[in-house]
């Protein structure tokens, strides 16, 4: 083989051929053979056992890690309403624009251990010496609805990182299936309550597997 | 009414019967096949296959064919009404005529004994291309006439070495009547023909793949390159027959693969048509096992293979059986 | 109407009727997608064959334009964090990474420690998956079925060991800045350490059953060779520029974050490189990657995934900043341009497909269909980063 002048290889002319041709035949021994391998490693994978998890007969293990959408953390004092502050930095940060908080203002009651904001004004229930004048019932907001356009969230988590009362945080559920846009419209609050009386309140339609 | 008449009367009616046992016989295969081929295709894949349509998607194919059966049939603008129609027709005819001179068992098992099986299964395999050229001229779509010219050329090409490698074990055996091929065969492994001459087996796989087009030569069908080849455009009923002849098409060639070269209906124990269609399996899971593992040959490379390779091949194989049948 | 204009109507659509006829009269005007198995992504080509000789080859590109660009001018900073990891959904972190890297130089956030080493181990672990999704594409295009199930089964591995650490599979928002947003746990970290281990035995199983093949030898060598001025002139970067014979690498060149810390190499090809170097560098640079990881998790510091100082309302000043990092196909740059508001003023994002697609009018002069085919897919493409 001699190298010509654009640096690849030709066969000389006016050699004999039969060197080329034992090469040739080499070449294509080893490229049968390299057949038979592959052969030989599908057939090896022939005998294993499947590698797909086959659902619904099995599910999936793993999905204790896995983003799904949103859920309102319950509070502590009240488990039936949740540690959100409705401050709105969620709505605000959410690039899709997918949560809508509905509230209202409310008066205080009158109750010293009343929670979050109310607190801060409950030390003055405590002195009795003083006489302070009737205090005017402060009005807290309290959450209506907690709409969650399922359908527009990409699960990015602006929301949860942005929260200051930490009052969001990733649900696991994946088996959501609907027939409608509307079925993803979720109320927060609602399925924390629904939660709560058992059931999981996640699909419309299914039982809840939790 | 004279014996000849009454013969070929006699005739004609065991080659009707014949006919439409075929017919069946070919139906239920292809229902088999196909569920075969995706539950192989899973097992290598390391997956279930069809699941959920019988037990174990055992009514997979039955659920398919009745869906083709039910969908529209839709000529596409500019089709040439007749010839489109026609094509699937003309692919899927020989098939069962090819399916005749094949013995599947020892005695009446063999749907017309004609002197010159072999030829007569060469020819009609030849006239399955015809079909695919139809198909893709017609069809008023350039990816299928492309796809139809690529697989015109391939099969063309693709008979010379096959009908090399026929006709060496047909001088080797001095007949090219199948059911003599058979009888000349013994009942073990080693006393097949496929023993004596091992190059002409593999010659004949490699071609039997090629005139199938079957992977890795199914560059006519190449889903990722041409969408579907030459029956891009068919829809229901005459995408399944081009289905049921490919597939078909697969099962003649392993029989006479298995005919000439792995003895037949003979086996160790109770010969019989269960051995045949033993083997006729086992040579059609390799041809699954090849179409799973290899990527496609490039077409000018298949051609290459074919003439470079094959053909020469074939032909020295050819020579030495002469010689050594003549000397020996 | 008059014949010539019905066959204006009814043949071909702008694209196809500005393509003058080409040097003989017998070509066929054909569209390649923009539905086509083998275009990643809706990728139109309109091709002029010759038989099966392809005389000419345009891409047409748009069919997926989804104005990334200006919804970086009115999303605020952070809302434009999820948007990175649908420009190019298989190596969603390194658009993570530019743009958050753009945003920190920009304003001068650092990042903790850590963090930064967190974030060369799920980068380096996405680059292997995008890698099986191209290995296993490119051999579904050239005709093999089985190969896309064995990479997807070791990349199911890797994408539950990220979704530990991130809580997602594919389009990824999970770099913060100054940071990222959780921690990784010891079950990856152990996790991780064994899938490396696992990920080393398979590979030599790949290159039995597919690299040593024959058959693909024959499909990929001298396929689509690429010399260096032609990959100079068209911007090439990533596995298509290291497959030509230039040791180009991001992460060498123009170090970022803690990529001088590890010890890893850069495959290059030979010169001239064909669709075999370009594959051949792929594999090899899965296996670099499976080292830098290893590197990673053993030196793993303690400390905050988030940096002290990292603030909690981002404040841009005036200002633009351009940062590049090592994507699967190539280098992926985001030059934002900041004029002190909420939002950015202009996030300009290079996408490397971009470069190596426009390769291939020149490279497509003269082969066989069936080698287009595999060309396109030797290019790695993933068509909406490339119109993003």
């Amino acid at each position: 083989m001699v190298t010509g002048s654009d640096g690849k290889e030709h066969a000389e002319l006016g050699k004999s051929p039969s060197p080329g041709l034992f090469r040739e035949i080499r070449k294509a021994l080893e490229g049968l053979w390299s057949l038979v391998v592959g052969l030989g490693v599908t057939g090896n994978q022939f005998y294993r056992p499947a590698v797909t998890v086959h659902y619904p007969r099995q599910t999936v293990d793993n999905l204790s890690t896995y983003r799904g959408p949103v859920e309102l953390v319950p509070s502590d004092k009240d488990p039936d309403t949740s540690k959100c502050i409705l401050c709105g930095m969620c709505a605000q940060t959410c690039p899709s624009g997918c949560i809508e908080i509905e509230s209202h203002q409310e008066e205080e009651p009158d109750a010293p251990e009343a929670e979050g904001k109310a607190a801060a004004a409950g030390g003055d229930a405590a002195e009795g010496e003083k006489k302070a004048p009737p205090k005017r019932k402060k009005k807290i907001k309290v959450m209506d609805k907690y709409l969650l356009k399922f359908h527009l969230c990409s699960l990015c988590g602006q929301c949860v990182q942005v929260c200051p009362a930490s009052a969001l945080r990733f649900s696991h559920e994946v088996y959501l299936a609907g027939t409608s846009r509307s079925d993803f419209e979720f109320d927060l609050l609602a399925r924390l309550r629904a939660q709560r009386r058992g059931g999981t309140g996640s699909n419309p339609g299914r039982g809840g597997s939790g | 009414m004279n014996v000849l008449g009454i013969h070929i009367a006699v005739e004609l009616i065991q080659i009707v019967v014949a006919v439409v046992a075929f017919l069946a016989f070919i139906g239920v295969n292809v229902l088999v096949l196909v569920l075969m081929e995706r539950k192989v295709a899973g097992r290598f894949q390391r997956r279930p296959g069809p699941y959920e349509v019988g037990p174990h998607g055992s009514l997979q194919t039955l659920a398919d064919a009745v869906k083709m059966m039910a969908k529209e049939l839709h000529t596409p603008r500019g089709a040439d009404k007749v010839l489109f129609w026609a094509a699937p027709i003309v692919t899927f005819a020989p098939v069962v005529v090819s399916f005749m001179p094949i013995p599947f068992g020892p005695k009446y098992l063999t749907g017309w004994e004609v002197n010159l099986g072999v030829v007569l299964i060469l020819a009609f395999a030849s006239l399955g291309v015809f079909g695919i050229c139809l198909a893709g001229w017609s069809s008023n779509n350039k990816w299928s006439l492309i796809g139809a010219a690529r697989a015109v050329a391939q099969s063309v090409a693709y008979e010379i070495p096959l009908l090399l490698s026929v006709l060496a074990i047909a001088f080797q055996v001095g007949s090219l009547n199948l059911s003599e091929i058979t009888a000349g065969q013994g009942s073990w492994p080693w006393q097949w023909n496929v023993a004596v001459q091992p190059l002409a087996f593999f010659i004949f796989v490699v071609s039997m793949l090629g005139e199938t087009n079957r992977a890795p030569f199914d560059l006519p069908e190449a889903e990722s390159e041409l969408t579907a080849g030459f029956h891009t455009e068919y829809s229901g009923m005459g995408f399944g027959l081009f289905f049921m002849a490919e597939y078909a098409a697969m099962v003649v060639v392993c029989s006479v693969g298995t005919v000439l070269f792995l003895g037949g209906w003979k086996g160790p124990v109770f010969d019989g048509p269960w051995w045949f269609l033993a083997k006729v399996y086992g040579l059609l899971f390799v041809m699954m096992w090849f179409r799973w593992t290899f990527p496609r040959v490039r077409f000018d490379q298949l051609l290459n293979i074919n003439w470079k390779w094959l053909t020469p091949l074939a032909l020295l194989n050819l020579l030495a059986v002469a010689f050594l049948v003549k000397v020996v | 109407m008059r014949p010539e204009e019905a066959f204006r109507t009814l043949s071909g659509d702008f694209y196809t009727r500005s393509l003058q006829p080409g040097p003989t009269e017998d070509t066929l005007i054909l569209n390649m997608g923009p539905q086509h198995p083998s275009t990643h992504g809706v990728l139109r080509i309109v091709l002029e064959l010759d038989g099966e000789y392809i005389v000419r080859a345009e891409p047409v590109l748009g069919y997926i334009h989804r104005m990334h660009e200006k919804m970086g001018e009115v999303k605020t900073f952070a809302q434009y964090l999820p948007n990175m990891g649908r420009v190019d959904y298989l190596h969603a972190l390194a658009w993570n990474w530019a743009y958050v890297g753009a945003v920190e130089k920009l304003c001068g956030i650092e990042v903790s420690e850590r963090a930064e080493y967190i974030r060369v181990i799920t980068a380096e672990m996405n680059r292997i998956s995008s890698h099986f999704v191209w290995w296993g594409a490119y051999l579904l295009d050239l005709g093999a079925f089985t190969p896309i199930m064995y990479a997807f089964d070791d990349r199911e591995w890797l994408l539950d060991l990220l979704q530990i650490v991130t809580g997602s599979r594919l389009t990824y928002c999970y770099f913060r800045f100054g940071g990222v947003s959780d921690d990784v746990t010891p079950e990856f970290i152990e996790g991780t350490f064994r899938w490396c281990e696992r990920m080393r035995s398979r590979l030599p199983m790949y290159k039995a059953l597919v690299t040593d093949n024959i058959i693909l030898r024959k499909r990929c060598e001298e396929i689509g060779p690429i010399d260096l001025d032609m990959a100079r002139r068209y911007g090439a970067t990533g596995p298509v520029l290291r497959g030509s014979g230039v040791a180009y690498d991001v992460r060498r060149a123009e170090p970022y974050s803690v990529y001088d810390r590890f010890h890893f190499e850069i495959p290059v090809g030979k010169a001239g490189g064909d669709a075999m170097d370009r594959y051949l560098v792929r594999m090899a640079e899965m296996e670099q990657s499976l080292n830098i990881i290893e590197q990673a998790l053993r030196r793993l510091p303690p400390g905050p995934v988030m940096h002290e100082k990292a603030p909690k309302r981002l404040k841009a000043p005036k200002g633009e900043a351009y940062f590049a990092v090592e994507g699967a196909r190539g280098k992926i740059g985001v030059h934002l341009v900041s004029d002190g508001g909420k939002n950015p003023y202009r996030v300009k994002l290079r996408a490397p497909g971009f470069s190596n697609l426009s390769l291939f009018s020149e490279l497509a002069r003269g082969v066989l269909l069936a080698d287009a085919v595999s060309i396109l897919g030797s290019l790695d493409l993933v068509i909406p980063e490339i119109d993003r």
